[in-house]
């Protein structure tokens, strides 16, 4: 425990370097996959195969990868000055971009789960493109969104480590800080192990509440 | 075409839908154009940038570093698949003392980000006196995160079988080891098989952690290269060519995976016995899991 209470403001820091990422990477993410997620599923061809073709080319990209073009490869091609800030800012847009068509691939696939004949029928009904939406075709694919995309982000938490790869704070680069100050390097990584189980059961559980809150009765 | 979203288009929506093609493609042109001009200006066409790539000895160097890649990925891949039968059986086991530390087992190492278990594994065993090069780091650190993700995957084959199957092959005489053996894991294996292979190109890709901790691999490479003044400091292309590598070298692995597949799908003994296997329909995180999961790769 001496590891923590002697190093407060360390541990604090990277803690919250960790959140930053983990909540400026996921709204990124989250206003991007819609984007996306709407393109794939859009009637306009093109539209849809662009969609595809990001989602396919940055699955097939490791995470390190997108981290090293982002932080190595674009400042010199922007003219940017790697600084503490500047590599903060790319490091989300990496995450962002990367988590972007997970949540576009959740999206996906919960728009599909609907059967056609919901949409059909409200149609039917005389009701129009707005009304099917919100009132039919969103509140079901909503529901079944929600599981897939709790997992989106809680592999997000988990990759935000890959940023102390690339001289970012968080929770993954406190045994470069620690082990300045003489701290055991295998306690404070078994911290760091411990503060990750706590967060990640944190969103289970969470995720768990709210899949059985928006249960899908069908 | 009819889908949930829109109905067949008349000849209104068909003209917007024209409207919204151009629209996509003049961003996309833009973004790429973007791109282009900033390439063009920095310097990053000109033949010295590249000039690195012309040397037999660079290209010898990034086949190396690829097979060390691939060296990582396929010992991690074979370890994660034997530990997650190993895990996936304990954890269906009957007595609770066996299935309650394997369930600690797998839901902890789930829960570890790989690269925090990379860490340990190279910086924090130092301490305990155990020294390892950074490739067991990488594999077993990669072996037990994908080892315990496949043994819910598979867990979860299992239990979606119905529960007449092992009821027959109790009936007819087979033993609990025969009963998994025999006719459920051949069945949860060919019905989790998509998922199973897309846990190994998370595996693939996973290896190049490792350049965080200092495993020359691909990455690792391309930043050594990128840093030389003497070729032009060239990390753009370097970047550019690896990750060409990397894209090919998922795809090729997603392409035989699919091969595979049909290959099992077209097979006469099993076609009928995979065909009704639904994806297990409970609460919890599981159900994500594989419903995350069946649209794609995990993260």
């Amino acid at each position: 425990m001496g590891v923590i209470t002697d190093n407060l403001d360390v541990w604090s820091e990277a803690l919250g370097g960790t959140l930053l990422l983990f909540f400026a990477g996921g709204a990124l993410a989250l206003v991007l996959g819609l984007i996306v997620g709407a393109m794939r599923v859009s009637p306009v061809p093109i539209a849809r195969g662009v969609g595809t073709f990001y989602v396919s080319a940055i699955r097939n990209t490791p995470l390190t990868l997108v981290f090293f073009a982002f932080v190595f490869a674009l400042p010199p091609l922007l003219g940017l000055r790697l600084t503490g800030d500047v590599s903060l800012t790319l490091g989300i847009c990496a995450l962002g971009i990367y988590t972007a068509t997970y949540v576009a691939e959740a999206i996906r696939s919960g728009v599909n789960t609907v059967p056609v004949g919901q949409a059909e029928a409200a149609r039917a009904l005389g009701l129009g493109f707005g009304q099917v939406m919100t009132l039919v075709v969103l509140p079901q694919a909503f529901r079944s969104v929600i599981p897939p995309m709790m997992s989106v982000f809680i592999a997000l938490l988990k990759n935000t480590t890959v940023a102390a790869g690339f001289s970012i704070v968080n929770l993954g680069s406190v045994r470069n800080y620690l082990s300045e100050r003489g701290e055991n390097a295998f306690v404070v990584i078994l911290w760091v192990m411990v503060i990750f189980v706590a967060l990640v059961l944190l969103l289970s559980w969470l995720q768990r509440t709210l899949e059985n809150r928006w249960r899908v009765a069908r | 075409m009819s889908s949930v979203l829109y109905d067949v288009p008349g000849p209104k929506a068909v003209a917007r839908n024209r409207v919204l093609g151009v629209v996509t493609i003049l961003v996309v042109l833009g973004i790429i154009g973007f791109f282009v001009w900033r390439l063009a200006d920095t310097g990053q066409f000109t033949a010295q940038k590249w000039s690195a790539f012309t040397y037999t000895n660079v290209w010898a160097q990034i086949g190396e570093a690829t097979m060390r890649t691939i060296a990582a990925f396929v010992v991690a891949a074979l370890g994660a698949l034997a530990l997650g039968f190993v895990l996936a059986i304990g954890r269906l086991s009957d007595h609770k003392w066996v299935r309650w530390p394997f369930t600690a087992v797998i839901e902890v190492f789930r829960a570890i980000p790989v690269l925090v278990f990379m860490f340990l594994l190279y910086y924090g065993f130092p301490v305990l006196g155990i020294r390892m090069e950074p490739y067991w780091a990488v594999v077993i650190a990669l072996i037990c995160y994908n080892g315990s993700v496949l043994a819910e995957v598979i867990r979860a084959g299992v239990e979606s079988l119905p529960s007449g199957q092992a009821e027959a092959g109790y009936a007819v005489g087979l033993r609990k080891a025969g009963v998994m053996r025999l006719v459920l894991l051949p069945q949860a294996i060919r019905a989790m098989m998509p998922v199973i292979i897309a846990q190994l190109v998370v595996t693939l890709k996973d290896t190049a952690l490792g350049f965080i901790i200092t495993y020359p691999e691909l990455l690792f490479y391309a930043k050594y290269i990128g840093a030389q003044p003497s070729v032009g400091s060239p990390i753009i292309p370097a970047t550019i060519i690896v990750g060409a590598i990397y894209i090919a070298l998922c795809l090729l692995l997603s392409y035989v995976a699919t091969l595979v597949e049909k290959r099992l799908r077209r097979s006469p003994r099993v076609g009928q016995v995979a065909a009704p296997v639904q994806p297990p329909q409970q609460g919890g995180t599981d159900t994500a899991l594989i419903v995350a999961q069946r649209g794609g790769p995990a993260i």
